[in-house]
Order: C-alpha cells, then sequence, then structure tokens
C-alpha cells in the first residue's frame, strides 16, 4: 500500500491520528478526554493543535458543530468509550439532520475486548450509524491515515455531514512506519458538481414563463458558500426570495428582494408568496415540515424546480417537476450563465401584478411586536435592540424554542454564516455550546447568543469552559421562567393546562450563577433597563457574558400555522384561532 | 403490494449489511426476502433483496447514499434470472407417502429426509415454482418451511429465456 520507506519514521496509532489531523488542517479539537483515549491525549499535548476542553461530550459535539457553522471549516469532537461516545450522540444527530461537517473521533476498548462487556465498552460503530453519514471502526492502525482522510473528505463534500471514527485502543497504542497522509479509495461516493445542462436550460425556461416566482433558498445554499451566486440569480431574474431557518442571511435582509422566512413561525408575505407561486425554485432547500404545513395542502399551483446536492431529497416530500442534483453553487452559476444568455440585452420578465400583490402584503402584515414602556420585557424587543447593536459580522446564535423564532424573526441578517442554530433536530441547550465554538473559530468576531432560561440550564456549564479558555462569548438569557414554546402550545392546544413548564419557582439566579462560573453577569428586570444592560454585556470582552431579560412568561410567536395546518391559514395572533 | 426485486453491489467491507438493514429501518421501508454473497471480484459483495411498497425510487436512492454501496439495479418483472431454495416437511403418512412422492417428482422437489410421518423436500428454482409445489403440499399438512432468499442475475441483452419469460 505504501511504498518502501526504511528511513519513514515510527509513531504509535495515538501520533499517527495527530498527525493525519494535522494534514486535515485542524487547528482547533473540542472534547473531553478518558481512558481509551488517553494514548490521543498524550499526543496532543505537544500537538500545535488547541484543544478546548468541554465540560460535557454534548457541549464539545455541539462546539465542533458551531465551530464547523461559523468557519466552514470541518468541526472535530473527541470523546473517549463508552459514556463519552454515547454523549456525543446527540450532537451527531444535529450535525446530521442540519449538513454540518463534523468528524468525530472516539477511542474503544482493546480490540481483543470487544464484545466482552469490557469497562466503558459500548458499541458506538452501531449506536452512531443512524446519525452520521458515514462512520468506522478501525481496529488496525495501519487503517488510521486513510480512514482519517476519507472521514474529513466524506464530511465536507457532497451534502456535508457528521462522520464518526471508533478506534480501538491497541490502534492507538501499536507503532507503524509514518508516510504521510494516505489515498482515498471510496468507489461507491461520487456526489454530483454539476446540474445536468437540459435541466438547466429547462430551469431557466420555466422561470421565464413563470408569473409568479418565488426562489426558495435552503441551508444548502449556506453549506455551498453560494450566497454571491443567489443574489446574482435573484437581481437577474428580479425574483423574490424565501429564506428559511437554516437559510438566513444567504441573502441580506435588507436587499429589496428579500422576503424573509416562511413556514410555521415565518412572516405573512413570505409563506404566502410561497402558497399561492406557480414556481418554486428551491435550492438546496429539503421542504421540511415547517416550512410546509400539510405538504398536501402547500403551493398547491406551484411548479417544482428542485436544486439539492442530495438526489434523496428531490422529490421526497414534493414531486420535481425540474429536478437537478447539483451542488448549488455550481448549478446557480449555470442557472446565471444560462439565464444571461437567454436574457441578451433584455430584461427580466415584468411581473408587476405579483411584485405588487407581494408588496402590498409586506405592507399591510410586518413583523412587529409592541413593547409597553411599563409592562413586561418582550422577547422581541430584547433580540431589536441587541441586532441593532451588533454589525453585520456579528455571528448571532440560538437554541431551540421561542427565542430561535423571535431570534429568526427580528435579528437582521446581512451575511452567510452570521446565524447558527438547531434547526432539524430542535435541540434545547444547543446555543452556549455552539457559540464557544464559533467564537474559537471566529476570535475577532462578535458571538451573541439568544438563549432562553429553559435551554440555558441544559447546557450552561460550558460557560465554564469559556470562562477558562477566555473565548468571550455574550449570552443574553430571555427568562420567561417556561419552557415557553411547550407552553405556548399548552395555552392554545391544551386548554392551558400547564403541565411541567414552570421553571420559575426555582430558576438559579442567572447572574450569580454567571459569576460563580467566571462569567459577567447582568440583569434587566424592566424595559428601561433593557437597553443599559445589552450596553454593559456588549462592553464585556475579556470573559464572557450573561445577560438575562425577566421577560413576559404569557408572550406568544405569531405568525403562526398550526401543525399539519395548511399555509393557507396563517395566524397573526391568538385571536386569529377559535 | 407491489414487489421489487433490486441488486445491490457493495464494497466487501465490515458492516455493510448492517448499514443497508439500518436504512431500511429507519426509513421505514420493508425487505421481504434478502440473500448476500461474494461475486466475481472479491472486494465486492452483491446483495438480492426482494423489496415490499411504492417507494422505490426514494429505496434506490437512499441505497445510494450509503457510502459503501456501489451500484444498484432494479430488475423489471422478466429481466432477471431468479432462484430460490425452499425446504420443506409435509406431513406423509404411510397411506399417502407414494401419492406425495409422485407429486414431488412433478415438481421436481428431492426428498432430503424422510421421517415416520413426515417427509422433508429441497425445492431450488423460480420463486412461481416453490409457491405451486407449496400450494399443493397444503392439502397433505405443511409441518415446517424454511426459504433462501431470492437471488438474481441479469439476463444477458441476447438471452432466449428473456424473450420467452415476456410472452408468458
Amino acid at each position: 500500500m505504501y511504498p518502501e520507506n526504511t528511513m519513514a519514521e515510527q509513531l504509535n496509532g495515538a501520533a499517527v491520528l495527530i498527525r493525519s489531523l494535522e494534514h486535515e488542517h485542524v487547528e482547533t479539537i473540542f472534547g473531553v478526554p478518558g481512558g481509551a483515549i488517553l494514548k490521543a491525549y498524550d499526543e496532543l499535548y505537544s500537538s500545535s493543535i488547541r484543544h478546548v476542553l468541554a465540560r460535557h461530550e454534548q457541549g464539545g459535539g455541539h462546539m465542533a458543530s458551531g465551530y464547523a457553522h461559523a468557519t466552514g471549516k470541518v468541526g472535530v469532537a473527541f470523546a473517549t468509550s463508552g459514556p463519552g461516545a454515547t454523549n456525543l450522540i446527540t450532537p451527531l444527530a444535529d450535525a446530521f439532520m442540519d449538513s454540518i461537517p463534523v468528524v468525530a473521533i472516539t477511542a474503544q476498548v482493546g480490540s481483543a475486548s470487544i464484545g466482552l462487556d469490557a469497562f466503558q465498552e459500548t458499541h458506538t460503530w452501531g449506536i452512531s450509524m443512524p446519525v452520521t453519514k458515514h462512520n468506522y471502526l478501525v481496529t488496525d492502525i495501519d487503517e488510521i491515515p486513510s480512514t482519517i482522510r476519507e472521514a474529513f473528505h466524506v464530511a465536507s463534500t457532497g451534502r456535508p455531514g457528521p462522520v464518526l471514527v471508533d478506534i480501538t485502543k491497541d490502534a492507538l497504542s501499536d507503532s507503524m512506519a509514518w508516510h504521510g497522509p494516505a489515498e482515498i479509495d471510496l468507489p461507491g461516493y461520487r456526489p454530483s458538481v454539476k446540474g445536468h445542462p437540459r435541466q438547466i436550460k429547462a430551469a431557466i425556461e420555466a422561470i421565464l414563463e413563470s408569473e409568479r416566482p418565488v426562489l426558495y433558498a435552503g441551508g444548502g445554499v449556506i453549506r455551498a458558500k453560494a450566497s454571491e451566486e443567489l443574489r446574482t440569480l435573484a437581481e437577474q431574474q428580479d425574483l423574490r426570495v424565501v429564506t428559511t431557518l437554516m437559510a438566513r442571511g444567504a441573502i441580506p435582509d435588507s436587499h429589496p428582494l428579500t422576503l424573509g422566512m416562511s413556514g410555521m413561525h415565518g412572516n405573512y408575505t413570505a409563506t404566502t408568496a410561497m402558497q399561492q407561486s406557480d414556481l418554486l425554485i428551491a435550492i438546496g432547500a429539503r421542504f421540511d415540515d415547517r416550512v410546509t404545513g400539510n405538504p398536501d395542502l402547500f403551493a398547491p399551483h406551484a411548479k417544482v424546480i428542485h436544486v439539492d446536492v442530495d438526489p434523496a431529497e428531490i422529490s421526497k416530500i414534493r414531486k420535481a417537476n425540474i429536478p437537478i442534483v447539483g451542488d448549488a453553487k455550481a448549478a446557480l452559476e449555470q442557472l446565471i450563465v444560462e439565464g444571461t444568455h437567454r436574457l441578451g440585452d433584455g430584461a427580466a420578465p415584468a411581473r408587476t401584478e405579483w411584485n405588487d400583490t407581494i408588496a402590498s402584503w409586506q405592507r399591510d402584515f410586518p413583523l412587529a411586536y409592541d413593547q409597553d414602556p411599563e409592562g413586561l420585557i418582550l422577547q422581541q424587543y430584547v433580540i431589536d435592540e441587541l441586532s441593532k447593536r451588533s454589525d453585520e459580522n456579528t455571528i448571532a446564535v440560538a437554541g431551540v424554542g421561542q427565542h430561535q423564532m423571535w431570534a429568526s424573526q427580528f435579528w437582521r441578517f446581512e451575511k452567510p454564516n452570521t446565524w447558527i442554530n438547531s434547526g432539524g433536530l430542535g435541540t434545547m441547550g444547543y446555543a452556549i455550546p455552539a457559540a464557544v465554538g464559533a467564537q474559537a473559530g471566529m476570535p475577532d468576531r462578535t458571538v451573541i447568543a439568544i438563549d432562553g432560561d429553559g435551554c440555558f440550564q441544559m447546557t450552561f456549564q460550558e460557560l465554564i469552559t469559556a470562562a477558562q479558555e477566555r473565548i468571550p462569548v455574550k449570552i443574553a438569557v430571555l427568562n420567561n421562567g417556561n419552557l415557553g414554546m411547550v407552553r405556548q402550545w399548552q395555552k392554545l392546544f391544551y386548554d392551558s393546562r400547564y403541565s411541567a413548564t414552570e421553571l420559575s419557582h426555582s430558576n438559579p439566579n442567572i447572574p450569580m450563577l454567571a459569576e460563580a462560573m467566571g462569567c459577567a453577569g447582568f440583569r434587566a428586570e424592566t424595559p428601561e433597563d433593557v437597553i443599559p444592560t445589552i450596553e454593559k454585556g456588549l462592553a464585556v470582552n475579556d470573559r464572557p457574558v450573561v445577560m438575562e431579560f425577566v421577560c413576559d412568561p404569557d408572550a406568544m410567536v405569531f405568525p403562526m400555522v398550526v401543525a399539519g395546518g395548511s399555509n393557507d391559514e396563517v395566524l397573526m395572533g391568538p385571536e386569529n384561532l377559535q | 403490494m407491489t414487489q421489487h426485486l433490486i441488486t445491490v453491489t457493495v464494497e466487501n467491507k465490515p458492516g455493510v449489511l448492517a448499514r443497508i438493514a439500518s436504512m431500511f429501518a429507519r426509513r421505514d421501508f420493508n425487505i421481504h426476502s434478502l440473500a448476500v454473497g461474494p461475486t466475481e471480484d472479491p472486494t465486492r459483495s452483491r446483495v438480492t433483496m426482494v423489496v415490499d411498497g411504492p417507494e422505490m425510487e426514494q429505496i434506490v436512492k437512499q441505497l445510494y447514499k450509503l457510502v459503501h454501496v456501489i451500484k444498484v439495479t432494479e430488475h423489471a418483472p422478466g429481466e432477471a434470472v431468479e432462484r430460490e431454495i425452499m425446504l420443506v416437511r409435509v406431513n406423509a403418512d404411510a397411506k399417502r407417502r407414494s401419492e406425495i412422492l409422485d407429486a414431488a417428482n412433478i415438481f421436481d422437489a428431492t426428498a432430503v429426509d424422510v421421517g415416520a410421518n413426515t417427509i422433508a423436500f429441497e425445492v431450488i428454482g423460480e420463486p412461481s415454482r416453490l409457491s405451486d409445489f407449496l400450494e399443493f403440499m397444503k392439502t397433505y399438512g405443511i409441518v415446517s418451511l424454511v426459504k433462501s432468499g431470492r437471488i438474481a442475475l441479469s439476463k444477458d441483452a441476447k438471452s432466449q429465456s428473456k424473450k420467452q419469460k415476456h410472452t408468458t
């Protein structure tokens, strides 16, 4: 397999692993050590790779994902065998749903002990299989270099995703001659890049014929680094653009063609434009149920052009009339070239009636809130003020629930990779570790996590990691004393029976807790406290900071389409629900 | 329910069958029968599957997403030579024994174990022959039954059997 070279350096498996990671340009690893992985940590001790010691492997996994989200590079997490590996399962599942390139390295008990219920043994390969793009069990040191090469290749190409490499303790201890990184041999893995030229022609034809087109941009646009191309196509063909939860920032919110987010908690215009369109041009989007509502009632008059690098996404939920398998960036470039060719010196079709209708919806149904200066703090107000005080490079991170939806609605996104959240899996507690990972990867940016008090209590221990590592993330906890989104559903659909959603009686003193973890802590209790608290919080740059905002427990996220309902029925407020 | 016959060529690596089975379970696809074995190339294995359901397009696409899957071929009816093996034990007391053996002969079934009151037969052939034999033997009473997964080989483009099959 390797050329004979008697001069080759003898290395143990752990050193081979670290060398292989260095060859992949890994700069930061997030993890927690343990028995089986000790050897790898011993080699890491003398490596230039930075290690961030998470307080829980789940935190380490989400940090790797936040790092990948923010930088576009592959995030790397380490964990030991058994419980270390099982704690990584949630972040892997999360990264799988949102197509985040992550490589997780776990150690396994010695190969002679596998299957004997050894201490800290678990079947990591089997457990991680359904939540990874691909995974490996390495029992032989000779396989380490090729496996690491393949893992990074698979994680970062095609539709990105998490890859787990489980390496036995003996493979990490044995020694071999190091010949540099190995070749990739994956005969069954050939992601498509370019779209079929005939389909590209057909797509442009359909766009030119369409009277009510909507460009439906998904997270794939961000992953493919195709924001510029998205914007160019939209401008060339005069297309209004909807950005899904994962695609916020793919086109600037300040751009006149941007409609914002559609779906369950999308704005009226974006949801209704898709619903009434005659042509949906889906790019790197997967017709998620949060976008479509009841798929049988979704956009009933629309033809569908579906561009996706993953062929299995095409026609999975909604039959595509013009399927295009290809990378979003490459396919958009092809569409732009074909569009230029077809338009010649002419302009895009004037769709005056459609564009006027959309403009009227935007005028009549804007996203809005009404902060009473004497009342309780509204979550939307805090997010709006935070966004106003942040530059366009600031990275916003969210957990899962009401605060996440409000952040997607009221934060103004201008650039790609400035919005990090758990979309597909909906992992509560995602924000803090993901923010730590993002900040580790982007030390010159401001990273602000918008969190709820429920999410905060799932992962706040990672603020200790942030304090230790001098990673100055800024956390805004919108404390409504409840598991707010669940409470909202209980109010709307369960007769206000608030089963197990109240946290306020037992919530910790958040600023004191922050201080105890080595962070700065502030609290705002009235609307007039909000801006001074934000200003104090944003001024802290030498350590993490937690800003607590004591918010209205009864605030609800609207607009709303009831789960399983039709996107024709956008509820603008609770008064619409009967 | 419509059944589809597919051949999946995979890298001959540990766990590849588990990956396929796990994907089918995760996606709520149903496997009716399965046979796995080596091929002419020692680095490749071939999995022959009979799958249920209307979701063939997704099944094929999801199989291709598995990194170790190299090729998926869907065989339309009659386009492949199909074989199964069945072992079946039938009630056969002394009175009816010769009658049963005569019938088995017609089906090309071989008696592989003879007991005091039962006979076990081996039947190899196209799935239809196996089911015809089984249908016939039901009159006597089936004691136990086991079938291999179906295996299939694409017919040559100029195959005579292909033409014949299309006319039936």
